[in-house]
């Protein structure tokens, strides 16, 4: 471990790192711009300078970027020294010189980095007398703000948007003071991280758009740290609320998960929360809809839940919590998964994957570190957009280690390795069934139907482990592709598998299985929904038994909660099932076609309404708290609705309410497959020095006038009985711990460049650890193989197979609610392959009808040039598209309508 | 006198075709080449006649070549480029050696190629010398129908292709770096140093940028040696140079003379002296981005240490001649705007602090300055220097701002005491 001096004073400092992420890790304040943990030094801003002395005889020193100079041992450098201040001070200075000050009416003020390294370096007088350059700002879409006179020219959003991201749509123009970021012509923005640019830029250039609509500044937000709703990956999130509004979500760092970034369905998705169609008052249908009471609801439900066969509809996005306490209500033998037999299925064997210890799950971390990708079968483009982020950075960082081999060069040096390694890119093959813009960064890509695409995963297993069995009349494709991938991934030393449940198909499961339990590499799943892994983890029946199981009695009442199973079942047999219960209670927050058959309707909360443990495709269990309390009391946590629905039934009714700790406590007490979970978070009675976590920021404005509209007192503060965050400014104002970071804020950093502060070192994990509890880990458990290669897919003439194709904007339930989201959202259509689409006489446009479940479908053809013959794909999970029954063969009809 | 560089260059007719190169002794420094000289001793030759970089920093040529990686191991394909990009302001030698003999460069180009064993070179070309790029297309031609590009020249094994590159006219691709960037098809912004180009340049490959008149002498140092090239000198640094005046002289023009002549010799013989009712009043000794000389300099040695000595830097040896009647305000105003506008826009000091000297000398020109302005300026010159700024760019433009403050300091004063230019 090297020594430097830092002002004559000694530092024990990391291997590898430049002078500028050893002054920050040790805690030390140094102003920058243009360097980027996660994107590394460029040396353009100038700010960072540092003066480096030879040795201790130097005193004149010279003065150095410390963002381009490496860590050594003795190195001795002064950040006081008065010429690197007074440069500092200078560049801030050069940088103000064009920048507008208006910094009360900028949506970046009071989170502005600008703002905090202007006042870090002390520059403050002006001195530019001349008129400032000025830029015309561009429309980039409906999610991110331009006002392009802000800029600093400090090259990070081209660096993240085109580097990082591998956007195409965003760049750099023009030279010299005339330099400009934008695109060629205004437009939306197309790479699906853009939301990004509002956090990587550092002063007000790019920002939320979303925001913006409500805007709030960051210090009057009431915040929680929470777990993003919208894939299966858990990117953790910081959620913002004011006015008992949601108004923006920005990214929470967790070195492990999402690291700095996230996707834009994650980060804009979030206004479902705000929404006017939001349930907001019990309901108790008979004939006309009757808005009623909490006590009237309670007594009414007990009467339901009394003298009846009970069963429970759990959610994979509801909380481990409130499918826990619908459990309990139900009991176990009446508890069962909303969704389908073979989603369930496939989510079953991957459960049993994880749980057997056989192989290692990365995190995204880990899949950013692996050196050798095969994507089996997943849309992850689609499907777990910010994995795709984090595959593309394997691919970077593999070619980047493998030059750096032959020249050594820091890997800070993001400048000179971009330089040494142009179009050089590790080892990804992307093997799916449509293509995606993943194929542009992989070694080798192919089309497949899901059985041809197993095949080829157990090609590739037979030639890691020749004991596996041979496929059967392979053909030259999936043998020429299986050597390759398998000699690529057995070069590496951290291959990484990823498949996933998109195809709905369990041979890929068993597939990618094979491969990675025959390399021991890691393997990673995407699944549905937020917390579908959680749901399977708790071994419910399908939602196909529940069905199974009304149709034997009269008497049911059926508690659903938190599932528009409308969604995910097809409707002839959602209706089929609802019209065999004889009472049907419905929690849910949003109003929808499932909240339309409840005989009673209970206003649930959302997330950023509830604390709830949410586990993601790692079997990482996250917690998520609440963000505030809705000022309409009958919006209630869903697992509080059903304890008190439960107390009913038990004489004792103690009136003890349950918190999210003991029901986890009674999770893992259960099942031990849980074991560990309630040490997801600390416990609500958690305090520092007998203080709470306060969700408010010390500058918090408005606190005595907020309610005055209603009374001129101010009321007393909520009581948050859940966790240790607290509804005040007041409280504990050092590091909280991880989990419970409820926003990132040091004094002087106000932005969210603050996170600096709250790692162990600059990139590396959060002191204290990343959130989230692995809740499976690999063990000496040897693999048990699967071996049953599936037969070959054979196109019918007549008859296709149905697929479903995702959208990151549209396929969700909840994040369409956010205008832009929705507006950037595709309309139905049908897809075929070219030569499917020859044989059938159809061009691109025509409209073409699906007969499935009952109902025609028809909507315009879409030709997807590589798609595999004999497949037809429809939009999954579109705003008022049905759940359809994917992997069955359907007729198609091309008859001009 | 020798004058190997210029002495088959006549300004009153067409530069040599292949045949008359040949002729006058052309092509025969790459026979000798590869006929059995091996790569090390031809770059050891030219280590030895210390011949240095003239396109203004003057590193010893040999040297920069032997940072290349040889060998079996080495990385392929290795490039090497000429700069042919002549963008400094008064400096106009390299087009003498373009258009008065591209052969020259092409030998000189192969040579080098030979002797860092590369497999591609480019000429990276201004983009408004469409005379030097009609020629360098027809003689690259040449020189492959002769058989001295492409595949085993003339029976060595050796394989070479050469590619003319024209630019698009920005000063800042005269960066060796930025140069790379450009030809890369990327933004002419320049790169970290190190890694150097001859480790990691061209498409991140092992590449070596040298100016056009250091090419130019390579074919002349093989075919008569170090030690001669050496003697053609009246310095420590080894050959002639193509020295060049401009400014209010009698004739003005670029000539091949041995290195180290004095700046006196130089603008009173070969220039003629000033132009009757000027004096001479300052000198910028190698283009736009050196110091200020003046009148007590005239009997220095136009060599790379002794102009250093001087307190400027030879650069490209291409001197602007600045006379009595030349307001140095607007003189040196005319110049940051040159700078400023060729910024690229990658560092923050260069981008925005040489808009401000510029517009701030604009304003005393306009008889608008202040007091305080003398210090902004002073500021930015110490500020805007060396290792403060991404590249050379912003240090080389604030090289005759400081020396003009210095020597010229009463010019500035006037204006801001008078509120008008002195000159006007």
């Amino acid at each position: 471990m090297p020594t430097i001096y830092i002002d004559n004073k000694p530092f024990d400092v990391k291997t590898g790192k430049n002078l500028l992420e050893a002054c920050l890790s040790l805690g030390l304040d140094l102003p920058y711009f243009c360097w980027h943990p996660a994107m590394g030094s460029i040396g353009a801003c100038r700010q960072c300078a540092v003066k480096v002395f030879k040795d201790e005889e130097d005193t004149r020193g010279r003065i150095v970027m410390s963002c381009m100079e490496g860590v050594k041992d003795g190195l001795r450098v002064s950040i006081n020294d008065e010429t690197a201040k007074a440069f500092r001070s200078q560049v801030v200075e050069w940088l103000m010189t064009n920048h507008p000050h208006d910094c009360p009416v900028c949506d970046e003020g009071g989170s502005c980095h600008l703002q905090d390294m202007t006042v870090m370096t002390g520059h403050n007088y002006r001195r530019y007398e001349f008129k400032k350059r000025t830029y015309t700002n561009q429309y980039l879409g409906p999610l991110i703000n331009h006002e392009m006179n802000r800029c600093i020219q400090c090259y990070r959003c081209v660096r993240f948007y085109k580097d990082y991201a591998g956007g195409k749509d965003l760049n750099v123009f023009s030279a010299h003071n005339h330099v400009y970021f934008g695109r060629e012509k205004e437009g939306i923005l197309q790479s699906p991280y853009s939301g990004n640019l509002a956090e990587v830029c550092p002063t007000g250039v790019f920002t939320d758009k979303t925001l913006k609509e409500h805007y709030t500044r960051k210090w009057d937000l009431t915040n929680a740290p929470s777990v993003c709703q919208h894939c299966s990956l858990g990117c953790n999130v910081i959620a913002g609320e004011r006015y008992g509004q949601l108004r923006n979500i920005v990214n929470r760092y967790n070195g492990e998960v999402n690291g700095y970034f996230l996707c834009d369905k994650g980060r804009f998705g979030y206004e479902f929360v705000n929404s006017e169609n939001r349930i907001t008052q019990p309901l108790i249908r008979n004939q006309t809809i009757e808005a009623t009471t909490h006590d009237k609801l309670i007594q009414h439900v007990g009467k339901l839940v009394s003298g009846h066969t009970l069963i429970g509809i759990g959610s994979p996005r509801a909380s481990l919590e409130s499918n826990y306490a619908l459990l309990e209500l139900v009991g176990k033998e009446n508890f069962y998964q909303g969704i389908p037999d073979d989603l369930a299925y496939v989510e079953q064997k991957i459960v049993d994957v994880l749980q057997s210890g056989a192989i290692h799950t990365p995190s995204l971390k880990e899949i950013e570190q692996a050196d050798a990708v095969l994507i089996l079968g997943e849309d992850i483009w689609n499907t777990a957009s910010v994995m795709a982020l984090a595959v593309r950075q394997s691919v970077m960082k593999t070619a980047a280690n493998h030059t750096t081999e032959q020249i050594p060069l820091p890997s800070w040096h993001d400048m000179a390795i971009k330089e040494l390694v142009q179009e050089t890119k590790g080892f990804l093959a992307n093997m799916t069934v449509l293509p995606s813009q993943l194929d542009e960064i992989a070694a080798t890509s192919m089309r497949a139907a899901p059985d041809d695409l197993a095949r080829l995963g157990f090609a590739i297993a037979h030639i890691l482990n020749p004991s596996l069995p041979e496929v059967p009349d392979a053909g030259e494709m999936i043998n020429t592709q299986a050597t390759i991938i398998s000699k690529a991934l057995q070069q590496a030393k951290h291959p990484v598998i990823i498949t996933g449940t998109s195809c709905w198909s369990n041979a890929l499961i068993r597939a990618a299985f094979d491969i990675a339990a025959a390399l021991n590499g890691g393997l990673a799943f995407v699944l549905p929904e937020c917390n579908s892994l959680g749901l399977a983890m708790m071994r419910a029946p399908s939602f196909d038994k529940a069905a199974a199981h009304v149709q034997q009695t009269t008497n049911t009442t059926a508690i659903i909660l938190e599932n528009d199973l409308y969604r995910c079942i097809p409707a002839i047999e959602a209706d089929a099932f609802f019209s065999r219960c004889k009472n049907i209670i419905v929690l849910d927050t949003l109003h929808n076609r499932t909240t339309e058959r409840a005989h009673v309707l209970i206003p649930a909360a959302t997330f950023a309404e509830a604390d709830g443990t949410f586990v993601n495709n790692e079997a990482r269990a996250q917690r998520s708290s609440q963000v505030f309390m809705p000022a309409n009391k009958v919006i209630r946590e869903s697992f509080k609705w059903l304890s008190d629905i439960k107390a009913l039934q038990t004489t004792a009714g103690n009136g003890h309410e349950r918190h999210p700790d003991d029901l986890l406590l009674a999770l893992e007490n259960r099942f031990p497959q849980f074991a560990g979970i309630n040490k997801v978070a600390p416990p609500h009675n958690f305090r520092i020095h007998g203080a709470r976590i306060p969700r408010e920021s010390h500058r918090y404005s408005g606190r005595t006038a907020i309610t005055a509209n209603m009374a001129v007192s101010e009321p007393k503060p909520l009581q948050d009985d859940d966790s240790s965050l607290s509804y005040t400014m007041e409280g504990y104002r050092g590091l909280p711990p991880a989990p419970l970071i409820p926003f990132f804020w040091s004094p002087g950093w106000n932005s969210g460049q603050s996170v600096n502060k709250y790692q162990q070192e600059v990139g590396g994990m959060l002191k204290g650890g990343d959130p989230g509890i692995r809740l499976f880990e690999q063990t000496t458990t040897l693999p048990t193989f699967y071996r049953d290669v599936p037969e070959a897919f054979v196109p019918r003439p007549d008859r296709w197979m149905l697929l479903p194709q995702y959208h990151l904007f549209g396929s969700g339930e909840l994040s369409v609610y956010t205008a832009g989201i929705a507006s950037l959202s595709s309309g139905p259509y049908i897809s075929l392959s070219k030569q499917d689409a020859e044989r059938s006489h159809v061009k691109d446009g025509d409209m073409v009808s699906v007969k499935t479940d009952g109902k025609t479908y028809t909507f315009p053809l879409s030709i997807q040039e590589s798609l595999p013959d004999g497949i037809v794909l429809l939009p999954a999970g579109l705003r008022g598209m049905d759940a359809l029954s994917w992997g069955s063969w359907v007729n198609i009809s091309t008859e001009i309508v | 006198m020798e004058r190997p560089l210029t002495s088959n260059i006549y300004p009153d007719r067409p530069p040599l075709n292949l045949k008359e190169y040949e002729k006058a002794g052309g092509y025969i420094a790459l026979r000798k080449a590869c006929s059995g000289m091996s790569p090390a001793a031809l770059q050891k030759l030219v280590q030895d006649s210390n011949l240095k970089g003239r396109g203004g920093a003057g590193f010893n040529t040999g040297i920069k070549w032997s940072l290349v990686p040889m060998g079996d191991e080495a990385p392929h394909p290795k490039y090497l480029i000429a700069n042919a990009d002549e963008m400094e302001p008064g400096t106009f030698k390299d087009r003498v050696l373009l258009e008065g003999n591209p052969h020259q460069l092409i030998e000189g180009m192969i040579l080098a190629a030979y002797a860092i064993q590369a497999d591609i070179a480019y000429v990276f070309l201004r983009w408004a010398y469409h005379e030097a790029a009609a020629l360098l297309r027809k003689s690259i031609q040449e020189a492959y129908d002769a058989g001295y590009l492409g595949k085993d020249i003339l029976g060595s094994g050796f394989h070479l292709d050469m590619h003319l590159h024209t630019g698009v006219g920005r000063y800042m691709c005269g960066e060796e770096t930025a140069l790379l960037n450009a030809l890369e098809g990327k933004r002419a912004t320049p790169r970290a140093k190190p890694p150097f180009p001859q480790v990691s340049g061209l498409f991140g490959k092992p590449t070596i940028v040298n100016n056009v008149e250091t090419l130019c002498c390579i074919p002349h140092i093989v075919n008569n040696g170090a030690d001669w090239f050496k003697g053609l000198s009246y310095s420590e640094d080894g050959g002639t140079k193509l020295y060049g005046v401009s400014g209010k002289v009698k004739k003005p023009g670029a000539w091949e003379l041995p290195m180290g002549i004095t700046m006196r010799e130089l603008i009173e013989e070969h220039a003629g002296g000033m132009k009757s009712g000027f004096q001479l009043k300052g000198v910028l000794p190698g283009g736009a981005s050196t110091d200020f000389l003046t009148v007590q300099h005239l009997d220095i040695k136009l060599d790379y240490k002794s102009v250093a000595a001087a307190g400027s830097r030879l650069g490209t040896g291409t001197m602007i001649v600045m006379d009595d009647g030349t307001c140095p305000v607007g003189f040196v105003h005319n110049l940051q705007h040159f700078f400023a506008q060729e910024s690229c826009g990658w560092c923050t000091p260069c981008r925005e602090g040489l808009p401000w000297v510029e517009k701030i000398l604009l304003a005393m020109e306009k008889g608008e300055g202040r007091k305080e302005d003398l210090e902004l300026l002073q500021m930015h010159t110490q500020l805007l220097g060396p290792g403060n700024t991404f590249c050379a760019l912003a240090p080389g433009a604030m090289e005759p701002l400081q020396s003009a403050l210095k020597y010229f300091r009463d010019d500035f004063e006037k204006h801001i005491d008078h509120k008008k230019c002195p000159y006007d």
